[in-house]
């Protein structure tokens, strides 16, 4: 198994050097807190932490998009194309046969020009390699879910809140649905509101105990007038609640979803340059021999992925086999630079295949 | 081979846990000096009653290395990932209990659910620079916890002991622990989410899925589940 795998591997990653890219590599050993601060305290579900006497707390690379990231950052000329070839390691929280250590190969564009091409060439040349396969295809574009969002009528902080929890559909539903009306807010809300009214908030905040810890009094207070202000901002109109609900939940072939949001576009014309994006990524891909037609879209797709993409995404899985992870999946992760860069940033656009699902398939063993 | 009982080894779980049994006619000693930890089984045969750390009986368990194990429903969830894969609960017993909870300071008047903790912490990381701290020893718990309701921009530090100092002593700004009266959280000057349960403890016994029940360990398992009148557990 492990020969094939690392033959597919080998493959690939030749493949992707052919196609203009770089091969690079990536230390295994990650410091921790990059990894942390960037996704969570849920990464370490995912990853293996464990510590080192002198630099503290690492991880066994869990993916290489952030050491790769990195790479560019301090010393990469643009525009540039890597691959890269090397175990990852998933914690495993569940009894059950998902791999805790396997190959991924990938290959990332980092171009400031047409991003919408960009895309295109690198789902392009992963359907090229993936098709003896015969996969389901499905992408999606996280950038017009925050172009939606954006487009509401509602206060700059609800904006801001549903915006910072777009990768958790749970909590942005119960966010939607109280900025909405549908959902009262919490009766210890409403009393905290009536008794700020007739007291000033420093009075509660003394009353209430001593200020212990970081988090100063006047953070409290802070926030205390920002309810007071939330508490006052009108509700999310039904009509817009309705749009939100029906872009979110939009899945069907590319031209009809480009069609749908379109016509969105005329009463939320926020989601008008991204949709424009989407109908030049469509371009790009029919350019380079994609079958736009049959290719499906699903608005929320990536949704619940370490929280990084903000556009396009993607994902190659085995139809009817939702017991398989996917072969293959990746999507343009321009803010991730941003955080990464120091203040630089540059667009991007990668992913990943996993070669041993490539070999296991391919001899008919998945 | 005999079925292994395992038994917390020490306080107050352990007394109570022998007062179970014994209102229930399986009567459990220490055997030899206060020091030795083993014990006696009278009124249950084939049975071996072995004394443990309340805090390894789920490892035991799931080891497959005792058949039975008294301990508290929160080091079970804690200690083993996919717990109801790995042991069958048999019986609450009634007595340990303690609800593990997630505190603040009582002066954050703008916080009293998640909903509010998650929106100090994303204020806390702005100003701060950091993700706000919550101390505990429940990582997995509490980490499962804050994921399901969708709390981010925070960080577990771990305490192992006097959890609701850190606060006070700057190492963290928030809490997660357990708690029977809530009177040490209000000394500490912490109050508690009106949400935020975690989950609520007891003593309970627990049977090893991955033990050998095969060379009589079941048909003892039997009797003295009928002796405690308890209900044989499906798929053992």
């Amino acid at each position: 198994m492990r020969a094939a795998e690392r033959a597919e591997a080998e493959r690939l990653f030749a493949r992707f050097q052919a196609a203009g890219a770089l091969p690079v590599d990536a230390d295994i050993l990650l410091p921790a807190d990059t990894l942390l601060d960037l996704y969570g305290e849920d990464i370490r579900a995912r990853a293996y932490v464990t510590s080192d006497p002198l630099e503290g707390e690492m991880m066994l690379r869990p993916d290489f998009t952030v050491p790769v990231v990195q790479m560019h950052m301090a010393h990469g000329a643009e525009p540039a194309r890597y691959t890269y070839l090397g175990e990852v390691f998933r914690r495993q929280d569940h009894l059950g046969a998902r791999a805790r250590e396997y190959l991924q190969v990938g290959y990332e564009v980092f171009a400031r020009d047409t991003p919408e091409d960009a895309d295109a060439e690198v789902f392009a040349l992963f359907a090229e390699v993936l098709a003896p396969l015969r996969l389901r295809a499905a992408t999606g574009d996280i950038g017009i879910l925050m172009a939606a969002v954006h487009g509401l009528t509602t206060s700059e902080r609800r904006r801001a809140a549903l915006l910072r929890h777009i990768w958790r559909p749970r909590r942005f539903r119960a966010l939607v649905d109280r900025f909405g009306g549908r959902r009262p807010q919490p009766e210890s809300r409403a009393r905290l509101i009536e008794m700020l009214a007739g007291t000033p908030a420093d009075d509660l905040i003394a009353a209430a105990g001593p200020a212990i810890g970081l988090r100063e009094a006047a953070e409290v207070a802070a926030r205390a007038t920002a309810l007071i202000e939330d508490a006052a901002t009108p509700l999310l109109s039904a009509a817009e609640v309705d749009i939100l609900e029906d872009v979110l939940t939009l899945r069907d072939t590319a031209p009809h979803a480009l069609g749908h949001l379109r016509d969105v576009a005329v009463d939320l014309p926020s989601i008008a340059p991204a949709v424009d994006r989407f109908a030049r990524r469509l371009d790009a891909l029919s350019r380079r021999g994609i079958d736009v037609g049959s290719l499906d879209f699903e608005a929320s797709h990536g949704r619940t992925t370490l929280e990084y993409y903000d556009g396009f995404v993607f994902s190659f899985h085995v139809e009817g086999r939702a017991d398989l992870p996917p072969v293959a999946s990746g999507g343009r992760y321009d803010a991730l630079t941003r955080v990464l860069g120091q203040g630089r940033s540059i667009p991007a656009v990668g992913g990943v295949i996993r070669p041993g699902l490539v070999a296991a398939l391919t001899e008919g063993r998945a | 081979m005999s079925l292994k009982i395992g038994v917390p080894s020490k306080g107050r779980l352990m007394e109570k846990t022998f007062e179970w049994f014994g209102a229930r006619g399986v009567e459990i000693r220490r055997a030899g000096s206060e020091r030795e930890y083993s014990a006696r089984v009278d009124g249950a045969d084939g049975v071996q009653a072995v004394l443990l750390s309340a805090g390894e009986i789920p490892r035991e368990l799931a080891a497959g290395r005792i058949h039975l194990g008294v301990t508290g429903s929160d080091l079970v969830r804690e200690k083993l990932a996919d717990w109801e894969d790995q042991v069958a609960e048999l019986a609450a017993l009634g007595f340990g209990f303690a609800d593990l909870v997630i505190a603040v300071p009582a002066f954050w008047i703008d916080v009293d659910t998640l909903d509010d903790l998650d929106a100090a912490a994303s204020a806390f990381r702005a100003a701060h620079g950091h993700r706000l701290r919550i101390a505990t020893k429940y990582h997995r718990l509490v980490r499962d916890f804050l994921r399901d309701n969708g709390v981010a921009d925070y960080q577990l530090v771990d305490s192992q002991g006097a959890t609701e100092g850190t606060v006070k002593n700057l190492t963290a700004e928030a809490i997660a622990d357990i708690t029977s009266s809530g009177e040490t959280l209000r000394a500490n000057h912490l109050k508690i989410l009106s949400d935020g349960l975690i989950h609520r403890s007891e003593a309970t016994l627990f049977a090893a899925r991955a033990a050998d029940w095969s060379n009589g360990a079941h048909p003892a398992l039997e009797a003295l589940l009928a002796t405690l009148r308890i209900d044989m557990p499906e798929r053992l």
